[in-house]
């Protein structure tokens, strides 16, 4: 039953992106080309790497503000690393991206788990110390194009297959290990359990604590791995511009993949899709001539009446769901 | 090794910091930039730091976070407290800082525009320092995109946000001239379109260009993350050849793109020789040496003869500088 409805959410927000993009290439039919799917793609995968932490954190029942800062910061940390160690293999870099990023997700962790502090509030104070942080480490100073590795910027380029590049399939990667290990381990389904009741969760044998750190490590790993991944695409990394708005993204695109912000509900594949929707609403704008001034109204509309959509759907399959129970 | 790292981070930027604090000497001059985190302002402090080494003054670099109209008003208060000498300031808004202003120069505070103006309130401020007339970049501009395509097809413009006075004064000029020289008749401008200034945002414009546009031949972004982020498109499509990219750019970030054949000439001014230039300027005025009135010439080592012109407004140089291959090594902000 519950399979039934998920897939049901999920066939919403497919027919929204299927809805936007036929009426987008009525008005323009070069929407619809296999050139145009290329830069919807390229636009995507910061988003999606953050979505699946932010997937989990939200399942758990809270939320992670601090992402843009933690991309922030450890794309920094791992640019001056460039920079100023040039001899250090670059694939190293992931390492440090996804290293500096797990201990901010952890330090989130514990401030929420020991100090029972809610998360909006916790991460909303980690925001603004991270980015500070940013700014202190790299003195207000942006990192060039030339200190960023070439191997690593030609990743957002070069592709190991079927012209999909690198960065396409990290992205892909990570939507898989997330599904699996949201899906098929003890952790995944305790997340679920713990979001939609956290009093009976530790009755459940559940380690609530540790359960909520391990949300907020991962949340911070994946931002920071989005991090090394900002220095590939835009080729530099700046204290100000990388990261900033990131969260803002990364939300809507959870909250529209279905993602119950009251925690306990969510799926992979539903983010997967609220994702590509709002890369479809980037691409589109520019492509529609829409003039700058108006874009960010528009956008902003876009997410809101996708919300609106969302619910109307899911409330006639909770009134179909109790009708259905009545007549058990 | 992860831990080195960041300890090696931590103290570079402190060390940083701490360098940036000169010695002692005879008068105090502070640099309020636009926002933090802008590699254009890192330039023009270096024109400062120097000068000042030379003169024997005490710089300071500070800016807000963000460039919005009000965020640097706490900033002006602060330095007015400290006891400088001298503000020199790129505004974020022409008269959100008027009071403030006034406040300063009251207490005999030189105050200088840098980099911007705060047009039609230039009674708040005592001179403006300029990297060129700015009526030039239009024209010069196109000249150089007309360069690169033979003077022939169709071309964008892609600029930074729509509010932006600088950008739209520079974008009028240069349909201007498009419109009434002769020589540009076959070069047609067939969209403007806006990239806020983000990579992202400029990335995504710069790819609709193409799109809505196959017979596009060039762009022409007068703004840093413009030029660089539409550089970066044609580069990562090999289209580098087809759709050229010209603009206003900084040699550091436009340096890879130069060398590797993406774009083949772009320009700017020396944002350097602005800091270069207020530092003696102040230095003069606070001594005596300079008469802050229109028509005043007077002499800046590696300048040469600055006059003050209209407004109290000075140019660093009189046309924009081109950077090619065979020059681009020689700049390094």
């Amino acid at each position: 039953m519950i399979g039934s409805l998920l897939r049901r959410r999920e066939a919403g927000i497919l027919l929204m992106i299927v809805l936007f993009c036929v009426f987008v290439g009525i008005l323009r039919p070069r929407f619809l080309t296999l050139d145009q799917f290329r830069i919807i793609l390229l636009l995507i995968p910061l988003i999606m790497i953050g979505a699946m932490g932010q997937m989990l954190v939200i399942i758990a029942r809270h939320v992670d503000l601090s992402i843009g800062s933690i991309q922030g910061l450890a794309a920094m940390l791992t640019a001056l690393m460039f920079k100023f160690h040039p001899e250090i293999p670059w694939g190293f870099g992931f390492v440090v991206a996804i290293g500096v990023g797990l201990g901010l997700g952890v330090i989130n962790g514990v401030l929420v788990t020991a100090f029972n502090l809610p998360a909006i509030i916790v991460t909303l104070g980690t925001l603004s110390l991270y980015r500070g942080l940013t700014f202190i480490v790299s003195n207000a100073k942006q990192i060039d194009r030339q200190f960023v590795p070439a191997a690593l910027k030609a990743m957002s380029q070069d592709s190991p297959t079927y012209a999909v590049p690198w960065i396409i399939v990290i992205a892909l990667a990570v939507a898989m290990a997330t599904y699996w290990f949201a899906n098929r381990t003890l952790v995944g389904r305790q997340i679920y359990a713990m979001g939609s009741n956290p009093i009976a969760a530790p009755l459940r044998g559940i380690r609530v604590n540790a359960v909520t750190i391990l949300v907020f490590a991962i949340s911070g790993a994946l931002a920071g791995l989005s991090g090394i991944m900002y220095a590939s695409r835009w080729g530099f990394v700046n204290p100000s511009n990388t990261g900033t708005g990131f969260e803002f993204q990364v939300i809507a695109a959870v909250v529209i993949g279905g993602v119950s912000i009251n925690g306990g509900v969510g799926s992979v594949p539903g983010v997967v899709l609220g994702v590509f929707l709002m890369g479809c609403v980037s691409a589109a704008l520019p492509l529609l001539g829409i003039p700058g001034t108006s874009q960010a109204a528009i956008y902003g509309a876009v997410i809101v009446i996708a919300l609106l959509i969302d619910r109307s759907v899911r409330m006639r399959a909770n009134a179909a769901l109790s009708s259905a129970r009545g007549r058990e | 090794m992860l831990k080195k790292t960041v300890l090696a981070g931590l103290a570079l930027g402190f060390g940083l910091m701490a360098s940036a604090a000169m010695a002692a000497s005879n008068f105090k001059v502070v640099y309020i930039g636009k926002n933090t985190g802008n590699p254009y302002f890192d330039s023009i402090t270096g024109g400062f730091v120097d000068a000042c080494k030379k003169i024997g003054c005490e710089f300071e670099f500070v800016a807000p976070a963000t460039a919005e109209a009000t965020s640097q008003i706490p900033f002006i208060e602060a330095q007015i407290q400290r006891g400088v000498n001298v503000i020199a300031i790129a505004p974020n808004s022409p008269d959100a800082m008027n009071q403030v202003l006034d406040k300063a120069r009251a207490k005999g505070i030189l105050v200088l525009t840098v980099n911007g103006d705060i047009v039609g309130s230039e009674g708040h401020r005592d001179a403006n320092i300029l990297p060129v007339d700015f009526t030039k970049t239009g024209p010069n501009q196109v000249e150089l995109m007309g360069s690169m395509i033979g003077y022939k097809g169709e071309i964008a413009i892609l600029s930074a946000t729509t509010e932006a006075p600088d950008q739209n004064t520079w974008i009028a000029a240069m349909k201007k001239t498009l419109a009434e020289n002769p020589k540009y008749k076959d070069m047609k401008l067939v969209a403007t379109v806006y990239g806020d200034d983000q990579p992202e945002k400029s990335t995504t414009e710069m790819e609709a260009l193409l799109s809505n546009y196959p017979n596009l031949v060039g762009v022409i972004a007068p703004t840093t993350v413009g030029i660089a982020a539409g550089a970066q498109v044609v580069k990562s499509r090999g289209i580098a050849n087809k759709v050229h990219v010209t603009g206003l750019g900084l040699p550091s970030e436009m340096r890879d793109f130069v060398k590797d054949g993406t774009v083949s000439a772009f320009q700017l001014w020396s944002p350097y020789n602005e800091g270069w230039l207020a530092a003696y300027f102040a230095d003069g005025v606070l001594n005596g040496k300079i008469k802050n009135t229109v028509g005043t010439k007077f002499d800046v080592p590696s300048l040469g003869s600055i006059t003050i012109l209209e407004k109290n407004v000075m140019n660093t140089q009189a046309e924009l500088t081109t950077f090619d291959k065979a020059n681009i090594d020689k700049f390094n902000f």
